[in-house]
């Protein structure tokens, strides 16, 4: 067994208008190289303009991650040749990124974790290479898109305080909803807007120096993040129980297999030769503008969940997992203003909503939610009035999201209303009471618990519609006289 | 004491993929010392108490606004491409087998 230390660098497109240093479209999907210019496509002559959103959504995302802010800062050539880098250099920051010395903290198992930011910094994008063979390993050649070059970057850099593949997997969770709140950018991990790769190395438990690292590339979702993590403390552990060095080394993350692959790369030693970019001046911050900024972020999911426990006294679990996503803390918090009872709400909303949403595939993010916090809270209303038992309200709910009607017409339509009237449960339990002479004896000989499965065959007569609590009361009476 | 050795000359020929002869590389070398001879020269100025500057331009913040502008027509962004296939600039193999 050894230590797994991980640190992550983690890019993140930023959803501006327009690129970095020219007006070209950011658009995801475009016909390739149609969203190109001199200036993205690095042609002589040209000179790179900073987008002042870019700036803006850099630091913002700095902020939201506890992050300083740099008063000055500047941008640096980072020199290396490879086909989706036009200039031969990309554009980045060298010795003052935008952003440092910020943490994330999530919860893991239960306890709260905190993983240290060493650095934002701001840089572009590069080109998209389409591959001839199924990956980059192999192909004969590749085709590049300049589309997507020139898309501003950020580029998060953690400290190496990851200590296992689920971890990394749960930081980047939490990273994505911060990063999701504030709306720099949309994320989409499947379109690359979202994407990491993985330093990692092992070392025994105890000793104080670091294994040798590998850097693992080509992490396009949560579950390839923490799969290809997984594969590489196995494949380090064997080697290291084997008495052999782990080489340092870039991996690239094959899906299908499941394995890592070494990366044989034509470039030599990585010597990046980083230089102040002569083309664009430096840029200043004062103290004044970084504060506009950060008053301008919305709550964050930290704040969020706290103030859902403080206002609502709801556990902290609730308050997590309906912060996790801003769409679904905004329909809690809606539902709540309508119908109140905030635990009650938060149980429908993680419990029946959430499934809802998960079997039903929507992608909340992208569509909405399909029922509105009115509707929610007038099927909770029906419920607590008694109109509906708690179970039907659950398939009234199902219902609701699948046709859009509201909860009192399929009540209505349905006739589902719950079944209170003392004559009707009566004659209910009597005719329960009369199938079932064994339990009821069970009942009347002190075994009070089968008073639960005649309660049942009732619940199951009615079709779900008699009021449990009646039912209950009325079995009571008949069997044992109280 | 040489500034710049041979194997420097062929490092910073490689990261410039050059393929140098070898009198290339002795010019080359001869070449590249005189200009870190001359450079030098900035050392024997006293630069204590010197802010470092980040540029030779006393500007900041030349900024744009966010805002679109038409692109290129595809065909004049490929125009120039050493070999374009399907409206994608086409590139030989990236990595070694």
């Amino acid at each position: 067994m050894y230590e797994v230390i991980i640190g992550l660098e983690v890019h993140v497109e930023l959803s501006t208008d327009s690129k970095i240093w020219c007006g070209c479209s950011t658009d995801f999907g475009a016909e390739a190289n149609t969203q190109v210019c001199p200036v993205c496509l690095g042609l002589p002559g040209t000179l790179p303009v900073l987008n002042e959103k870019a700036l803006e959504y850099a630091v913002k995302a700095g902020l939201a991650l506890g992050c300083e802010i740099a008063h000055f800062t500047k941008f640096d050539r980072k020199n290396y040749f490879y086909p989706d880098l036009p200039k031969a250099y990309q554009i980045s920051q060298y010795d003052l990124p935008l952003c440092r010395n910020g943490a994330v903290e999530f919860e893991v198992n239960g306890e709260t974790r905190r993983v240290r930011i060493a650095r934002v910094h701001l840089e572009e994008e590069a080109g998209k290479t389409v591959h001839s063979g199924d990956n980059i390993m192999g192909s004969e050649y590749s085709l590049v898109d300049y589309n997507r070059g020139g898309i501003p970057l950020i580029e998060i850099v953690t400290e190496p305080d990851i200590r296992s593949p689920e971890e990394a997997r749960l930081f980047m969770e939490k990273l994505r909803t911060i990063l999701l709140y504030t709306g720099v950018s949309d994320c989409k991990m499947q379109e690359g807007s979202l994407r990491c790769d993985a330093n990692i190395s092992l070392r025994p438990f105890g000793e104080a120096k670091l294994g040798e690292r590998t850097e693992v590339k080509n992490l396009n979702s949560f579950r390839a993040l923490q799969r290809a993590l997984e594969y590489e403390v196995r494949r380090q552990s064997a080697l290291l129980d084997a008495g052999e060095p782990v080489e340092r080394d870039t991996r690239h993350w094959n899906e299908q297999q499941g394995v890592t692959i070494s990366m044989r790369s034509k470039e030599d030693a990585q010597d990046y030769r980083y230089f102040p970019d002569p083309d664009l001046v430096p840029v200043t911050l004062t103290a004044e503008q970084i504060e506009t900024w950060r008053s301008e972020l919305p709550e964050l999911p930290d704040q969020k969940a706290a103030r859902f426990m403080e206002q609502f006294g709801l556990p902290k679990y609730d308050a997590q997992v309906l912060t996790a996503s801003k769409e679904v803390a905004a329909f809690f918090e809606a539902t709540v203003e309508r119908f109140g009872e905030p635990k009650t709400v938060s149980n429908w909303v993680m419990g029946e909503i959430l499934r809802l949403i998960k079997e039903m595939e929507i992608d909340i993010e992208q569509e909405p939610i399909p029922i509105s916090p009115e509707g929610l809270a007038e099927l909770l209303a029906l419920v607590s009035k008694g109109t509906i038992s708690n179970n039907v309200g659950k398939e009234v709910l199902e219902t609701m999201f699948k046709t859009g009607k509201s909860a009192a017409e399929i009540v209505k339509e349905q006739g589902l209303e719950q079944i209170s009237d003392t004559g009707e449960l009566e004659a209910l339990v009597d005719q329960v009471i009369a199938e079932n002479p064994g339990p009821v004896e069970d009942v009347k000989s002190g075994k009070e618990k089968a008073i639960g499965f005649l309660v049942g065959q009732v619940m199951k007569a009615s079709r779900g519609k008699a009021n449990p609590q009646r039912v209950n009361e009325i079995l009571r009476q008949r069997l044992l006289g109280s | 004491m040489a500034i710049i050795e041979r194997k420097d000359v062929e490092h910073i020929a490689r990261l410039a993929r050059l393929a140098l002869s070898e009198e290339e590389k002795e010019l080359i070398q001869r070449q590249l010392e005189t200009i870190l001879e001359y450079a030098a020269i900035l050392n024997e100025v006293n630069t204590d108490g010197v802010e470092p500057s980040a540029h030779v331009v006393a500007l900041t913040n030349v900024l744009r606004p966010d805002v679109r502008r038409p692109s290129m027509p595809k065909e004049k962004a490929l125009a120039n491409a050493p070999e374009a296939r399907d409206g994608y600039f086409y590139v030989p193999r990236i990595l070694d087998e």
